[in-house]
């Protein structure tokens, strides 16, 4: 999928969660849901299956959110799922990100953990990436086991890594 | 003085002896001229073949002579060089021997020198196989170990890791990140 169409579903799905009026939560559902379908490999596999009728992976989808996320999160992912774009929901997904946050004048910081943050975390945690970027974010933790222990926090092209993992594999280049 | 012959002659009687030995007078003259006619013609005719072929003889047996010498010269010139040839083998074989030990010693000492040194090369190939193989076994042993330790490691510190050291490290991320890192 090109870029512009790419660019073109995300302007869509940001206008339709805008005119919802829930673009903070639909935001929040649907970068959840992209890193889920980054990570999982049966779900990724199930919802890019062309030999699937789109009805039956529409259905996966309602059945997979359903009452975890609010109905327009449902709605557009199953959209794009049954337009036959599913391997470019990350995609659509993050763009769509971006422009909520560039709407806001924030820059998206992607945050990987080991374990899920507290409020007071994320909190202080924004602050202390504004001090360090010098740029107004819009966090998005993302539960990733493989980190271990620690953070990454990636702010546009920065890249600020204390991770086990990282540090885990420092030590196995030394040695 | 041929009429006073003739008529001596018929004056004596042919069939009586006057000597009981010596013939008669004219029969010593007949027989002492034709001895001389003989002789001068032998000596006239004869003569010439004779000493002609007496010459010839002497010449050929002068030539034989002649010939006999050449031969015994030449025989002893070869056995001059017989002699000279047998003292040149027997001086050649005695060269040949000195030459042939000469070289057999030359190629003793070659050839021990050419041990020596594959034995020398031998010993240092060896030791050096023998550091190579030690070096590859102790690095063998180094990697075998870097890698039982990188398989190690993150299953212990992951047996290590409960959730209070992870919302330790997150609180250590915020105040680095905080404090300007």
């Amino acid at each position: 999928m090109s870029n512009a169409s790419i660019e073109a579903y995300a302007r869509a799905l940001f206008e339709i969660a805008q005119a919802e009026g829930n673009l903070d939560a639909v935001e929040s559902e649907l970068f959840r849901m992209a890193r889920a379908f980054e990570s999982n490999e049966q779900l990724r596999s199930t919802l890019t299956d062309a030999t699937i009728p789109a009805d039956r992976r529409q259905g996966v989808v309602e059945q997979l959110l359903g009452g975890k996320a609010s109905n327009t999160t449902t709605q557009l992912v199953s959209l794009v799922v049954g337009s036959g774009r599913s391997k470019d929901l990350p995609a659509i997904i993050d763009t769509l990100v971006r422009r909520a946050s560039s709407e806001k004048k924030l820059e998206v910081a992607e945050v990987r953990s080991a374990i899920a943050l507290t409020d007071d975390q994320q909190k202080r945690l924004s602050a202390a990436l504004t001090k360090a970027t010098g740029k107004q974010v819009n966090l998005k933790v993302v539960i990733d086991p493989t980190v271990m222990g620690g953070l990454v926090a990636t702010v546009g092209d920065e890249v600020i890594d204390d991770t086990v993992r990282t540090r885990l594999e420092q030590l196995k280049s030394r040695i | 003085m041929i009429s006073q012959i003739v008529s001596l002659l018929a004056a004596e009687d042919p069939t009586v002896t006057h000597h009981w030995l010596f013939p008669e007078t004219a029969e010593i003259i007949y027989g002492g001229l034709a001895a001389v006619i003989i002789f001068a013609a032998l000596a006239k005719f004869g003569g010439p073949v004779i000493k002609k072929s007496m010459s010839a003889r002497t010449e050929k047996i002068q030539k034989e002579l002649d010939g006999a010498a050449s031969a015994r010269t030449t025989s002893e010139s070869e056995a001059v060089s017989i002699r000279a040839a047998l003292g040149d083998v027997a001086a050649e074989r005695t060269r040949l021997l000195a030459e042939a030990d000469t070289q057999a010693a030359a190629l003793l000492v070659d050839g021990r020198a050419r041990i020596d040194t594959e034995i020398a090369g031998l010993e240092a190939k060896a030791v050096a196989d023998l550091a190579a193989a030690r070096g590859r076994g102790t690095d063998e042993l180094r990697a075998e170990i870097a890698m039982l330790a990188s398989l190690a490691t993150p299953v212990v510190v992951q047996a290590t890791l409960n959730d209070q050291t992870k919302q330790e490290l997150i609180e250590a991320f915020i105040t680095s990140v905080g404090a300007g890192r």
